[in-house]
């Protein structure tokens, strides 16, 4: 099979206090106290998995445990500190509720600075308008300032988006949770048809169900590391029963 | 590899890369740009009148005070032209120099290749010069300053700025984000920098010793040659053609060796 996303050796170090100095009074006030060596601290380690061409690929795990980072290192976003990820196609990452929105404008006009985020032209945004607005089933709200949105609007919005021009893989972190249940078939269905389509997708989700229905391979990671990857029964289970004891 | 193939972050990216990615998100630039016009003109009610208006004021100011001591002729167009390239590299570079940090949410959540933001702040400034440009023609008419057909070459000296400009604007960016007091130094600079170059007052009133000195100033160079080319129907030859160019290009390659090496750090100070 073809390989789509190739992990290798790829581990994520934080400086917990890397973003508080900015400027000279700080740094001065941050020597003196002797706060500048801070601790570092590792969102992943030593992740080496590959994801093949058609795969509906779930990530679980606990809380904290490094799944956004995950998917904003594949997407590009962040730099992994050491190892490195290879991409063989286009990405259409849904990583954040809103990410790549502005509020003040409405829903039209973040559809075009969306798809440009993309890197989409604004004509083949304005030809994708109307079926986003039909999927997305805003039609009487396209004009309003996105900041009067509920979040499973945004969440609708985005998704239908990320969706229209068909990507070649489709990362999904967290983001279908907020639909409302008859929204949540209707991303679940396009999804079903994308992967007929070729297209690669990687889901993040707390709900477990979901997972089993899309996915045809999973990876489970905790505090940072693979525990198991493999066929959705065999990990899903595993990871069921394992019920919060250590690893 | 096949046609599709991107290769977003693949440990090793040349300048091939930078090129490529400029061109997929060439859309996201013009939208950027144009945005950033639409704010500036259409908010007041004059617009693009203002544009036009505000340097015409200020040259009005200008020329009343200083015309007198400067024995130069044509002072409104010579302050005019000269004013035209330092705001260019003003508005450019702290426009650039402040851009990933007002892109910081974006650059946060989604991949766009981050010199797009201070490269559209240097565009953005690329167009104001433009409409400033409508202000000394209009100064040139009144005026009635001698025409030459050198003045068709002033998008050679505007694109030698452009590049200076860039390079500088991608340098200054990147220190801002992690020293942010980098702001206030770099508006004091720009206020020295202003009387450092001879935009209100012509070289040879300054003392012999200096004229070396000035040389050192890059802004020295591009408002001398867009002068030469506007106003006096001189063609700057090979010697100023190739110092306007190699300080641009000093500045450029080092502004982009610069940044891509720092950048992927961005996202974790802004
Ligand atoms: N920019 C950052 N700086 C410092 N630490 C960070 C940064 N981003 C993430 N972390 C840390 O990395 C760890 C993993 O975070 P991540 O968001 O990947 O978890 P997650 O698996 O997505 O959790 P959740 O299920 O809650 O979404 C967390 O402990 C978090 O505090
Ligand atoms: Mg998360």
């Amino acid at each position: 099979m073809e390989k789509m996303i190739e992990v290798r050796d790829v581990s994520m170090r934080f400086n917990m206090a890397s973003e508080v100095i900015s400027g000279l009074k700080e740094y001065v006030i941050k020597l003196a106290k002797r706060e500048l060596f801070f601790k570092e601290f590792y969102a992943l380690r030593d992740m080496t998995f590959d994801i093949h061409k058609g795969d509906v690929f779930g990530i679980v795990g606990l809380n904290g445990s490094g799944k956004s980072t995950l998917l904003k290192i594949i997407s590009g976003i962040l730099k992994p500190t050491t190892g490195f990820v290879r991409v063989g196609g286009s990405l259409s990452p849904l990583i954040e509720l809103g990410a790549g929105f502005d509020f003040e404008l409405t829903a039209r006009e973040n559809v075009m600075l969306n798809g440009l985020v993309l890197g989409y032209s604004k004509d083949l945004m304005l030809s994708k308008m109307d079926e986003i607005i039909e999927f997305a089933e805003l039609r009487e709200f396209m004009d309003v300032a996105i900041k009067n949105f509920s979040s499973g609007m945004i969440a609708r919005l985005a998704f239908a988006i990320a969706t229209a021009v068909t990507p070649e893989i489709l990362i999904v972190d967290e983001i279908l949770s907020v639909g409302d249940f008859l929204f949540q078939e209707k991303c679940e269905r396009r999804i079903n048809e994308m992967m007929k389509g070729d297209t690669t997708v990687i889901i993040v989700s707390h709900s477990i169900d979901q997972i089993e229905r899309l996915c045809n391979r999973v990876l489970w990671i905790d505090k940072g590391r693979m525990v198991r990857i493999g066929e959705t029964q065999e990990v899903c289970s595993a990871y069921k029963n394992f019920g919060g004891q250590p690893v | 590899m096949n046609e599709s193939e991107r290769a977003l972050t693949v440990p090793s990216q040349g300048l091939k890369d930078y090129f490529e990615k400029f061109y997929r998100y060439r859309h996201l630039l013009k939208e950027l740009v144009s945005r950033d016009i639409k704010i500036k003109y259409r908010r007041s009610v004059l617009g693009i009148v203002w544009s036009v208006l505000n340097p015409l004021l200020m040259m009005l100011v200008i020329t009343a005070v200083f015309s007198r001591f400067m024995r130069t002729e044509n002072f409104a167009a010579f302050y005019l032209c000269g004013s035209l390239i330092y705001n260019f590299v003003s508005e450019g570079t702290n426009g650039a120099m402040n851009a990933i940090l007002i892109n910081a949410s974006l650059i946060k959540k989604v991949y766009v290749p981050k010199y797009i933001f201070p490269l559209e702040k240097v565009l953005f400034a690329l167009v104001n010069a433009l409409f400033y440009l409508i202000a000394v023609a209009i100064v040139f008419i009144i005026a009635k300053v001698p025409l030459h057909w050198t003045i068709v070459l002033f998008p050679i000296p505007l694109a030698y700025t452009f590049l200076f400009a860039l390079g500088l604007g991608l340098i200054l960016s990147t220190i801002n984000v992690f020293f942010r007091d980098m702001n206030h130094l770099y508006s004091v600079w720009l206020t020295a920098w202003m009387y450092l170059t001879p935009i209100i007052y012509p070289v040879d009133i300054l003392p012999e010793e200096v004229h070396k000195l000035i040389q050192l100033n890059p802004l020295y160079h591009y408002v001398t040659y867009f002068r030469d080319v506007m106003m006096y129907g001189r063609v700057p030859g090979l010697v100023e053609n190739l110092i306007c160019l190699g300080i641009a290009l000093i500045f450029l390659s080092i502004g982009l060796t610069v940044f891509k090496k720092y950048q992927d750090q961005f996202i974790l100070r802004v």
